[in-house]
């Protein structure tokens, strides 16, 4: 009697891997090195790209592209300390600012000599303008703004992101193509520990690249000149307002209790939309993802696409006057009370508690 | 000028519900629109066109009733749209999506003629992928100029463009030659109003309607589910976290909720005091 063949699922959609695909090989993150500095979703990059690479037996490589100098340099070994095996290093004059057209050509360059099976970027404006032109390039499959990332039973990379507005989440596969490319958002994992010490080979890569042919010229950079003073995604505390402030005006409540307790502030989407706060300050899917130690959301409903956005926070304290609102069901700590009386009295008691005075109290 | 937008027509995701039992996404009843983002791109064309004359075409990949946005297109002043459906697409990933969409640009030039810049949105909000952009331009080798916050200069004569490119820490003044394709990141204009003559146009003008064959797309290998490399294995709704926020009960007055609020956070992340008291004086 024959065994009886596995039922049938949606997994054996897996067709074999073609011949010339068999030997790429390694899980690559690549480091975002812009103006000197690398972009912090690279070593939270690496960090799960060490997982994954743990777990398929594999290097863990970095690639680093950039103008020839200290700073690209410093970037491939700071990239050991975060847990890379190897570091590429692709040094070139044409590659001293970020344009698509140099990055792209460099990185398919690259992936084509060095053969990668899986190829990480950040999901920032950097590394989803390169991603969708190396892949295309490459004609692979690329899953984008994940969340989260595994490698299954039998190797293959599970991608998943959320889709529809955030409402659901997918688990995306690239089953015979290589490499298997991800983008994943800032902050949703959480920065690798830094080991001083660490090492790795590297391996130089010269591009074939000739300045003449790039088309595109980079005129000028104006850096944000309040850039560092808008650190909400890095910030320890956050406190957020939303609709339920009613005005512009009450508004400034949130900000008052932000600025005592030396926080930043941020808020729900629908006050970026009436102009009562700038968009930098958005908080969710659309907005930037915080993973502070204390979040304070003051009336904000807690609609999914601001919950994938501030899920990361240790402590999530839930402002809002109607004791169903969904946010409670995320929030750690709830108080159903009406946000424009609280906050005042929150700020001023906050206020005391953690003034100097207070802690030298507590210290004696 | 000549100029193509993309646009997506998309379910207003403000309004999708996820059946609670199922799990499954309850599309009944959610009505379409196109996808928010690629109205700032439609309107920077517009402006282009109004400028430097011209035209603008509107292309969608997408089922039959995917008219209905094109038709919403015209009427704020669009002067051509072109609707690419075909059971073939059905399914399609964004490589396959980009594939058929070049395609047709290719014969959208073909036809209508050498179009200056191709404009897609930043992204949709039901594919969010941010990468049909991109994906175009690299099949078409057409320059790409993406999260622009602003069209600084555009010169058709000498085929140049300078733009302001949103990047992480600042933004990039980029000079480029035209073909180029753009994408454009929100509030960077304001969309405007159909005037009434449009609307009336729009209700009545042709729609171009092409199927694969129509847009000359051979290779059906390249298109639909068997043009896409990547497979969804698995759609899942994001697990309920399992406990409930632990209620803090109101005080008689605001100053006593503060405070218990207070308590009950330092109760629960002791080492959160110290933390704030420094961040708090500015250490
Ligand atoms: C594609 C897409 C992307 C999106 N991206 C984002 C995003 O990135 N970020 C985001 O935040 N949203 C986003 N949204 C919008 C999101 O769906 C919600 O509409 C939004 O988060 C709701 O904002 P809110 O909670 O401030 O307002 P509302 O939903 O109006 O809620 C107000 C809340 O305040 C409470 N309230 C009223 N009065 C008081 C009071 N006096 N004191 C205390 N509480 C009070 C009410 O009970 C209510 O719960 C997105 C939507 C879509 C479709
Ligand atoms: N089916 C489609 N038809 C026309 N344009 C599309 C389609 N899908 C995506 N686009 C364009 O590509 C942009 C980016 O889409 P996405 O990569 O899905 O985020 C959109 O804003 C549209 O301009």
């Amino acid at each position: 009697m024959s065994p009886t063949p596995p039922p049938a699922t949606r997994a054996s959609a897996k067709k074999e891997l073609p011949e010339h695909f068999r030997d790429y090989k390694h899980v690559w993150v690549f480091v975002e090195l812009e103006r000197g500095d690398v972009h912090p979703v690279s070593w939270e990059l690496l960090g799960e790209g060490r997982k994954l690479a743990d777990k398929l037996g594999v290097e863990l490589g970095a690639v680093v592209l950039g103008g020839p100098g200290d700073a690209t340099k410093e970037a491939a070994a700071e990239a050991f300390c975060y847990g890379a095996d190897v570091a590429y290093l692709v040094e070139h004059p044409v590659l001293a600012d970020y344009r698509n057209e140099s990055y792209a050509k460099a990185m398919t360059q690259l992936v084509n000599a060095h053969k990668p099976e899986i190829l990480l970027l950040g999901a920032t404006t950097l590394g989803r303008d390169l991603a969708g032109s190396v892949a295309t390039t490459l004609l692979t499959g690329l899953t984008a703004d994940c969340t989260e990332l595994a490698v299954d039973a039998d190797g293959s990379l599970a991608a998943t992101r959320p889709t529809f507005g955030g409402s659901l989440l997918c688990t995306i596969y690239t089953l015979n193509y290589r490499p298997q490319m991800a983008t994943m958002r800032p902050r949703v994992m959480p920065m690798p520990e830094r080991v001083a010490d660490r090492v790795g080979r590297v391996v130089t890569f010269t591009p074939d690249l000739n300045e003449d042919e790039i088309i595109t010229k980079l005129l000028r950079f104006i850096p944000d000149r309040d850039s560092n003073k808008s650190n909400l995604a890095f910030a320890d505390v956050v406190v957020a307002g939303g609709m339920g402030l009613q005005s512009a005006e009450n508004f400034q409540l949130v900000k008052n209790l932000a600025s005592v307790l030396g926080a930043e502030f941020g808020c729900s989407r629908p006050v970026v939309q009436k102009g009562w706060v700038t968009s930098d300050r958005q908080i969710g899917q659309t907005g930037k993802t915080i993973r502070p130690k204390l979040y304070i959301a003051a009336g904000i409903s807690g609609a999914i696409q601001h919950r994938v956005g501030v899920e990361g926070a240790d402590c999530i304290v839930a402002i809002n006057t109607d004791k169903n609102a969904p946010i409670f069901d995320f929030a750690h700590i709830g108080i159903a009370t009406d946000a424009i009386r609280l906050l005042p009295a929150l700020t001023e008691a906050f206020r005391a508690r953690l003034s100097p005075h207070q802690r030298d109290r507590l210290a004696g | 000028m000549k100029i193509l937008v993309c646009i997506k027509q998309v379910p207003d995701s403000a309004q999708i519900r996820v059946h609670p039992v199922t799990n499954t996404i309850m599309r009944q009843g959610v009505p379409t629109i196109i996808n928010p983002y690629d109205l700032f791109s439609l309107e920077e064309a517009l402006r282009l066109r109004d400028k430097f004359g011209g035209e603008v075409t509107v292309l969608t990949m997408g089922p039959p009733m995917a008219a209905e946005s094109l038709r919403k297109a015209l009427a704020i002043g669009t002067d051509r749209a072109v609707l690419l459906t075909d059971r073939f697409f059905a399914g399609s990933d964004t490589l396959a999506t980009t594939y058929a969409l070049a395609q047709a640009i290719r014969k959208i030039e073909q036809t209508f003629g050498k179009q200056d810049i191709v404009f897609t949105g930043k992204q949709t909000i039901d594919g969010d992928t941010a990468q049909v952009g991109p994906g175009i331009a690299k099949r078409l080798g057409l320059l790409q100029l993406t999260y622009v916050s602003k069209l600084v200069e555009c010169d058709p004569d000498k085929g140049e463009v300078v733009v302001e490119r949103r990047a992480e820490g600042g933004v990039q003044v980029l000079k480029t030659a035209m073909p180029c394709l753009i994408t454009m990141i929100e509030g960077s204009n304001e969309v405007r109003r159909g005037a009434f003559n449009d609307a009336l146009r729009a209700a009545r003008a042709e729609i171009v309607t092409w199927s694969a064959k129509d847009a000359e797309i051979q290779d059906l290998s390249k298109c639909g589910l068997k043009g896409s490399p990547t497979i969804v294995k698995k759609v899942f709704a994001p697990q309920p976290r399992s406990e409930k926020a632990a209620f803090v009960e109101p005080g008689k007055t605001a100053g006593d909720s503060a405070e218990a609020l207070i308590v009950s956070i330092f109760a629960r992340h002791p080492a959160l005091e110290a933390d704030m008291t420094k961040l708090a004086s500015g250490l």
